[in-house]
């Protein structure tokens, strides 16, 4: 019971933490799917005077990763009220080309206008189809959403700073004590605060675990899965290797830092 | 004799900057008992933290089991104190721990086999007559019992030296007669250097002492 007590402070401290950083990679995770989505749906079209080679249009902008080069048949085939075969050939080669073009990411306001620039740079481009409108609307939602996500980061940081103090200025009262009478007895410094190690190793792992078991049960909820479907999107809320791993090595390096923090801030009473 | 203790002009203060020992001198040889009294405040405790090199001298030289302690890296300190005993007014016992842990600190700190921790610990406990409460905690028991858990911790390695601070200074009569005896037969029977600081030197004491008196800085010997 009394060992017990010694542990659950600190596997509370770090599991709120482990708790934060978990969710904040969620929500970072399924905003980049968001994203992405956004991505996979969004392309801008160039309209041009005669053909351009796919290469040439890519090199006019680092973030153009693919071009299609978009066929004017259904145009025709809505103009085709008894032109014959040989008109409509030639209409083909009078009409203006059109490419679309894939991006490697989201543009912003700004990437966007760059880009357009850009393009219409070369002659034969005639105009630069970018729907910014709607654009520029989803684009100021998503940046809203990473800036609150920055937010509640910011706020996850400031409090876990604030209980790995409170937790730091705990374990100094409580093992000070005994770091002091070993010190008494010429325990070096390594042996004096081996159990301070030990300790919060201890509790890094039991608050791993812990946040294992609580993504593990949350992620396995159908309701949870669901609401990121609703919006389009297919998100992994707790990889049990990848995450888990990351999880412990968050755990253990706070705690670490902790008990390095309190060894280093021992001082001798005189 | 070989001298255990030896201090030369040593001048004692903390960072206040206010001298609490003044330039003395004094020295004590192996197997010695030596009681150091003086009133409240007068610097014994503050020379025991010297003499354990919790507090370093501002001036002079203090050699204690061989190691100078003017400027003493930690290594040398921890080596120094792993042959030293020590015992305190308020026992300075961990809590956590009970009693036999306790006892067993400085050799598991001086790396002994478990095996002969173990028969030292059992026979500890039955010189400081606390055999009977195995498996306590230090607040489990009283303040007589405490500061027979510290003496037994002090002697647990056999140390060159024991330093105590007002050992007696809580403890009612009967308790305090016992750890004078503890701290008498460590002198006869180990020849252990004692130095003990105490307001008053009981009566009853057996053995053969000196003493050395604190007064406004100075540190004279009684004759």
């Amino acid at each position: 019971m009394r060992s017990l007590k010694n542990h659950f402070s600190l596997i509370i401290a770090l599991l709120s933490i482990l708790f934060s950083i978990q969710t904040f990679v969620v929500i970072q995770r399924a905003l980049e799917a968001y994203e992405q989505n956004l991505l996979k749906n969004y392309s801008v079209v160039v309209v041009s005077k005669n053909d351009i080679d796919k290469n040439e249009i890519m090199l006019m902008d680092s973030s153009i990763v693919d071009v299609e080069k978009l066929s004017p048949d259904s145009v025709i085939k809505r103009l085709n009220t008894g032109i014959n075969s040989k008109n409509m050939e030639l209409l083909k080669l009078t009409l203006p080309r059109f490419y679309q073009l894939k991006l490697s990411h989201y543009p912003s306001p700004e990437e966007l206008n760059k880009l357009t620039e850009n393009l219409l740079f070369n002659d034969a481009i005639m105009k630069v189809e970018s729907f910014s409108k709607s654009h520029n609307t989803i684009y100021k939602l998503l940046f809203l959403f990473k800036n609150v996500i920055l937010v509640f980061a910011l706020v996850v940081v400031i409090v876990t700073i604030l209980l790995i103090f409170k937790e730091l200025r705990i374990w100094q009262f409580k093992h000070s004590e005994r770091m002091n009478v070993m010190g008494l007895f010429g325990a070096p410094i390594w042996l004096s605060s081996a159990v301070l190690f030990r300790l919060a190793i201890v509790d890094a792992l039991i608050s791993s675990l812990f946040a294992f078991l609580i993504f593990s049960y949350l992620s396995s909820q159908k309701f949870i899965t669901d609401e990121f479907l609703n919006i389009g999107i297919d998100v992994v809320v707790f990889d049990k290797i990848e995450d888990t791993l990351f999880l412990l090595g968050i755990s253990i390096i706070v705690s670490i830092i902790l008990a390095v923090m309190i060894v280093l801030g021992h001082k001798e009473e005189a | 004799m070989v001298k255990v203790i030896n201090a030369e002009n040593i001048t004692l203060s903390y960072s206040n900057n206010e001298t609490i020992i003044n330039r003395a001198s004094f020295s004590v040889d192996s197997s010695d008992f030596i009681f150091v009294t003086g009133a409240s405040g007068s610097g014994k405790s503050t020379l025991l933290k010297a003499l354990y090199g919790a507090l370093k001298p501002k001036e002079g030289s203090l050699i204690v089991g061989g190691v100078e302690l003017f400027g003493v890296s930690r290594s040398k300190l921890n080596f120094l104190r792993r042959h030293i005993g020590i015992v305190f007014q308020d026992y300075k016992l961990v809590k956590e721990w009970t009693i036999e842990k306790n006892i067993m600190l400085p050799l598991l700190i001086n790396g002994y086999d478990k095996s002969v921790i173990d028969n030292q610990v059992e026979s500890l406990l039955k010189h400081v007559r606390l055999q009977h409460q195995v498996g306590k905690y230090p607040l489990e028991l009283s303040g007589g019992e405490q500061q027979r858990v510290a003496m037994a911790r002090a002697l647990a390695h056999n140390p060159i030296i024991i330093l105590a601070d007002e050992p007696t200074g809580n403890l009612d009569e009967y308790s305090s007669q016992l750890i004078w005896n503890l701290l008498e037969s460590a002198n006869e029977q180990l020849n252990m250097t004692i130095v003990v600081m105490t307001h008053h030197i009981p009566e009853y004491m057996k053995v053969n002492y000196r003493h050395f008196h604190i007064d406004k800085g100075n540190i004279h010997e009684v004759t």
